[in-house]
């Protein structure tokens, strides 16, 4: 009986959890202790989480219900379970970036955003699986095994971020916090039928995230409903003095936009260069019938173009892998990491050869080596300088388009999940996965998915890709809390609802 | 790598001879530790001498995760060290990642800037005084600053297990985190060319400048023993009448100014010789050893050294607006070479003595002790003097340290001045005093007291003890009486034993006149 209590729990939005702590209907240890339950159940089959910290877990929970009896007044989300992606340090708690280099990495520090959700009083659960240093589309390149996706334990989650995304789809947590570089928040939200936001570059502090490419790693909130999301941005979001790159104003009202319902006059533009061919049937079907969706809720459609996404790929392939390259050269085993070290009596650069070999993956290794080619003197004008040039332009044709509409839509991933070992062998086609995310990250422009609908062909969720100007995030949150609403009411639910009991696995 | 040892000397040709067929150009790269009290992309302290790796965080330790932000003050002190040197400064200019792997470097990459200084196209102009024994004026060369930029100091290594303190042959490196991070600026000079015999000098000349003008700009306490300003020197010959630059070594390692010259015109004689032999410069780091007076090849450095600069990502452009510059412009000192001239009118020094008191590196102490109340003419005798020879050897093992290294300040030289003009102390005693003060026995008031040093001011004591002298030498009275006035000397000093040396001798004398009722 007490497990279908807590699977009952579990089931709760992020929002009626805080409303029924705040009741005292329930307490945040009855609703932690729910959550690691069904981890304890579920967690060996999904591999959502590397990690789990019940007794940390649990002494927050405590604490909460103790200053909820004495009175005190707390945050909103005060009480409520989240995960945290393992790119995010978490003080004394291992941080691994999903990387066999960083498999025994404790860090001394909290991130900012760990510091945030301290303070809003959030028990962390646990550390999520993730893509080696948030490289992939899948978590297949994680080094402690591939996350499985909830409604079909043979297919990706996607990624990197598919462990936050596996966990809030499965009720292994109501919110999780992922990482977007070039998708990585929106793409396994779209591919797990669930909400994903990757907020203005700069909106939310990187100090403390363990790098991929600074100019384009955003963290950002994961959940099953849009107005979840906003109460983590909501969290998340902020200055922060130890980030240069750290927006210095205000957060977008972002909760307040969640609960929109009307959207009379807003301008929604279809990017020409994001949809149609090449997307699979279901994904365009769902994508096309919530255009019909947003027409009914008072928006008018144009057509926009953004002639210069055609070359955002190969741009970000140039720009990424060249600040990855840099960024992951402190993993030397000098300091801290894996050491290998070699027979008889190495040198220093031999140990750090060694233990790089070690302790990286083929798709790290890959990128570091694109990379280091890509900005090398001879080869840096034609390819990182070049990449630069057409990053200016996307950021330019994300200005046209916002001229003419308000936001921006798209599918947010071409197909649904793909099966496990699909696309391993394919760096190409699994780059590809990404080609409706990357261009707001060239251009630092906000992005969040939420779930369209169910493919017909695999009874998958399909992902529609919202865009905003920057600094304009609370759009998102309006369009998506808005279209969410009308689905849910022309769908018969959300399209979480669909997915079916996960089969517990030995 | 080289087969050259440490010990053996290459192949020179004399100096002169050198200069008979060869035009020297050089370049000094030299970097600053700047003073500032926190480091260059973090919040940790930068003081020196802490016990190793306790100065260090996240950020400066290069954990993962960890982001720099940069120091606004040492920003302003780029800027003001720009304008000091008459540079442009940047509307706009942006950090950029060095990448190479050491142990030394938390990143493996260096935060520095790369094509987009903070200060550029600037100079100096540098006074070069006559050389020893030749009666010629000084003379101003102006060496072109090509840029000034910022970016943060490594990690500190130390080698150990091996006989030389260098990586080869060490068993094992201890790496000293503390200084990683630390705001550097590094100066670049144009190449300089039309020094001719006078390259050295010009070298030597133009750090002493430069670390003049740090000095008064207050941004660095400029210490090269210490490795707060440390020069690299880089040096090429080309046949004279020629224009085509020849290879260019880079020594570094030159630490004090003495270093400096001796280092250029060992390289100069070293190409030369190379060169003569018909054989091609290599293109290298060589090492200065100060003992020998030699340098010895390093690593071999092309052009072709690849540390894939990009703009640094996580940070943003720094944008000085002109109204900050200007601001930064009126808190520029006055120029040392200017302060120089007034100076010397003020103190009426001769032209040689206020050149060596700023060879001597003692102008802005003896400014101070003349601040402190002491006269100039005193405040040059106690530090050009006493102070300056002490200061030759005070060092660890004999070397030299700088004067106010010593533990004695100006306030300590004005006070002992003080008490030699108001009568307490002689000469002799006064020594003895500032013995006690080097000895941290105190200030000299203190010293003086402790150790009952005071001239006996009681008349009725010193007629006493001229009464008995004179009673016991009638030769002397004698011949003093039958005017050989200077036979009065052997008289003072009996008086002066008699006394312990606690009497002041112009006062014996006049008295011993007196009493013997002769006129001196």
């Amino acid at each position: 009986m007490s497990t279908t209590l807590s699977d009952d729990l579990t089931r709760l939005s992020a929002v009626q959890m805080a409303d029924r702590l705040a009741d005292g209907a329930i307490t945040s240890e009855q609703l932690t202790q729910a959550h690691l339950d069904r981890i304890v159940r579920l967690n060996p089959t999904l591999n959502a989480y590397l990690l789990v910290d019940p007794e940390g877990a649990l002494a927050t929970a405590r604490e909460v219900d103790r200053a909820r009896a004495a009175g005190e007044d707390l945050p909103r989300l005060a009480g409520v379970p989240v995960a945290v992606k393992d790119i995010a340090c978490t003080e004394g708690m291992t941080t691994t970036a999903g990387s066999r280099m960083l498999a025994d990495f404790v860090p001394p520090y909290d991130a900012t955003i760990v510091t945030r959700i301290r303070d809003a009083r959030m028990p962390i659960l646990g550390k999520t699986n993730m893509d080696e240093f948030a490289m992939g589309s899948s978590t297949e390149h994680s080094a402690f095994g591939p996350t499985r996706n909830p409604w079909d334990l043979d297919r990706i989650p996607g990624g990197s971020g598919g462990g936050s995304s596996a966990a809030v789809a499965a009720y292994l947590a109501p919110l999780a916090v992922g990482s977007d570089t070039g998708g990585s928040i929106r793409q396994p939200a779209a591919v797990t039928g669930t909400v994903g936001t990757k907020p203005t570059y700069g909106a939310v502090s990187r100090y403390g995230v363990i790098a991929l490419a600074s100019s384009l790693d955003q963290i950002g909130p994961c959940a099953r409903t849009v107005a979840d999301a906003a109460l983590l941005h909501e969290v998340l979001a902020g200055h922060d003095p130890m980030d240069s790159t750290s927006i210095d104003a205000p957060v977008p009202d972002v909760v307040g936009a969640s609960g929109t319902t009307d959207l009379t006059g807003l301008r929604v533009g279809v990017v020409r260069e994001i949809s149609g061919e090449g997307f699979q049937a279901g994904v365009q079907a769902r994508f096309d019938e919530a255009l019909d969706q947003l027409r009914a809720l008072g928006a008018e459609i144009v057509e926009v173009s953004c002639p210069h996404f055609g070359y955002a790929m190969a741009a970000y392939y140039l720009i990424l892998p060249s600040e990855a390259s840099s960024n992951l050269a402190r993993y030397d085993a000098m300091r801290y990491g894996l050491r290998e070290t070699p027979e008889g009596s190495p040198s220093a650069e031999q140990v750090m050869a060694a233990s790089r070999d070690a302790g990286f993956g083929d798709e790290v290794k890959r990128r570091i080596i694109l990379g280091t080619y890509a900005l090398s003197s001879g080869y840096y004008d034609a390819y990182y300088g070049q990449a630069q040039k057409v990053r200016t332009l996307i950021a330019r044709d994300f200005e046209a388009a916002f001229e003419q509409a308000d936001v921006l839509v798209s599918p947010t991933s071409p197909t649904t999940a793909f099966a496990l070992g699909d696309k391993t062998e394919d760096p190409m086609a699994m780059y590809l996965n990404d080609i409706a995310t990357i261009p707001a990250n060239l251009a630092g422009v906000p992005g969040m998915s939420i779930p369209s609908g169910t493919a017909d062909e695999d009874s998958l969720p399909a992902g529609l890709q919202i865009l905003a100007p920057a600094m304009q995030d609370q759009r998102l949150y309006a369009v998506g809390a808005a279209l969410e609403a009308r689905l849910r009411e022309t769908q018969g639910g959300y399209v979480i609802e669909q997915a079916p009991e996960i089969e517990v696995r030995a | 790598m080289s087969t050259q040892t440490a010990a053996g000397a290459e192949k020179t040709v004399p100096f002169e001879e050198a200069m008979s067929r060869y035009e020297p150009v050089i370049g000094l790269e030299v970097h600053v530790e700047l003073g500032t009290r926190t480091k260059m992309f973090c919040g940790c302290a930068t003081g020196f001498g802490a016990d190793p790796n306790t100065q260090t965080c996240p950020v400066c330790l290069g954990l993962p995760g960890a982001l720099p932000v940069v120091n606004a003050t040492a920003v302003e002190s780029a800027i003001r060290i720009g304008l000091a040197l008459n540079c442009e400064i940047a509307d706009w200019c942006r950090f950029a990642r060095k990448n190479y792997f050491y142990p030394d470097m938390p990143k493996n990459f260096q935060t520095s800037q790369y094509d987009e200084p903070i200060a550029f196209e600037g100079y100096l102009d540098v006074e070069v005084p006559p050389r020893e024994g030749l009666d010629e004026e000084p003379f101003v060369f102006r060496v072109e600053i090509e840029r000034a930029h910022m970016e943060e100091d490594t990690g500190k290594s130390t080698h150990v297990g091996g006989a030389t303190g260098r990586i080869h042959g060490a068993s094992h490196s201890l790496v000293d985190y503390n200084r990683a991070g630390i705001p550097l600026i590094e100066i670049v000079t144009k190449p300089l060319t039309g020094a001719g015999e006078r390259a050295p000098e010009v070298a030597k000349a133009y750090v002493g400048a430069l670390r003049d003008l740090l000095r008064a700009l207050d941004v660095s306490d400029v210490k090269m023993e210490q490795g707060s300003l440390r020069c690299d020197a880089n040096v090429s010959l080309m046949p004279t009448g020629s224009e085509r630059f020849g290879t260019r070594t880079e020594t570094k390692n030159v630490n004090s100014l003495r270093s400096v010259e001796r280092a250029v015109r060992y390289e100069m004689t070293r190409h030369a010789a190379v060169l003569d032999a018909g054989a091609t410069i290599l293109q290298e780091t060589r090492h200065w050893h100060e003992d020998t007076g030699i340098t010895t090849s390093g690593r071999p450095k092309s052009d072709a050294d690849d540390y894939r600069y990009f703009p640094e990502p996580d940070l943003v452009p720094v944008a000085p607006s002109r109204e900050d510059v200007e601001r930064l412009r009126a808190t520029l000192p006055e120029n040392p070479a200017q302060r120089r001239r007034r100076l010397q009118e003020e103190w009426g020094y001769t032209d040689l003595e206020m050149r060596d008191v700023v060879n001597a590196g003692a102008a802005e102490v003896i400014e101070e002790t003349v601040a402190a109340g002491a006269s100039a003419a005193a405040a040059r005798k106690w530090w050009m003097g006493e102070l300056a020879r002490r200061a030759k050897t005070a060092g660890e093992g004999g070397a030299s340290v700088e004067l106010l290294d010593l533990g004695v300040s100006p306030a300590h030289v004005a006070e002992l001045d003080g008490l030699v003009t108001s009568g307490r102390l002689n000469d002799s005693m006064a020594r003895q005093t500032l013995e006690g003060v080097l000895a941290g026995e105190g200030t000299p008031t203190e010293v003086a007291d402790a150790r009952g040093l005071e001239l006996v001011q009681d008349d009725g004591a010193l007629q006493a003890a001229v009464d008995e002298v004179i009673a016991a030498n009638p030769d002397v009275v004698e011949k003093i009486r039958g005017g050989k006035v200077q036979a009065v000397g052997a008289l003072i000093g009996q008086v002066m034993k008699t006394m312990r040396g606690q009497a002041d001798a112009g006062k014996a004398r006049q008295l011993i006149l007196d009493t013997l009722g002769v006129e001196g």
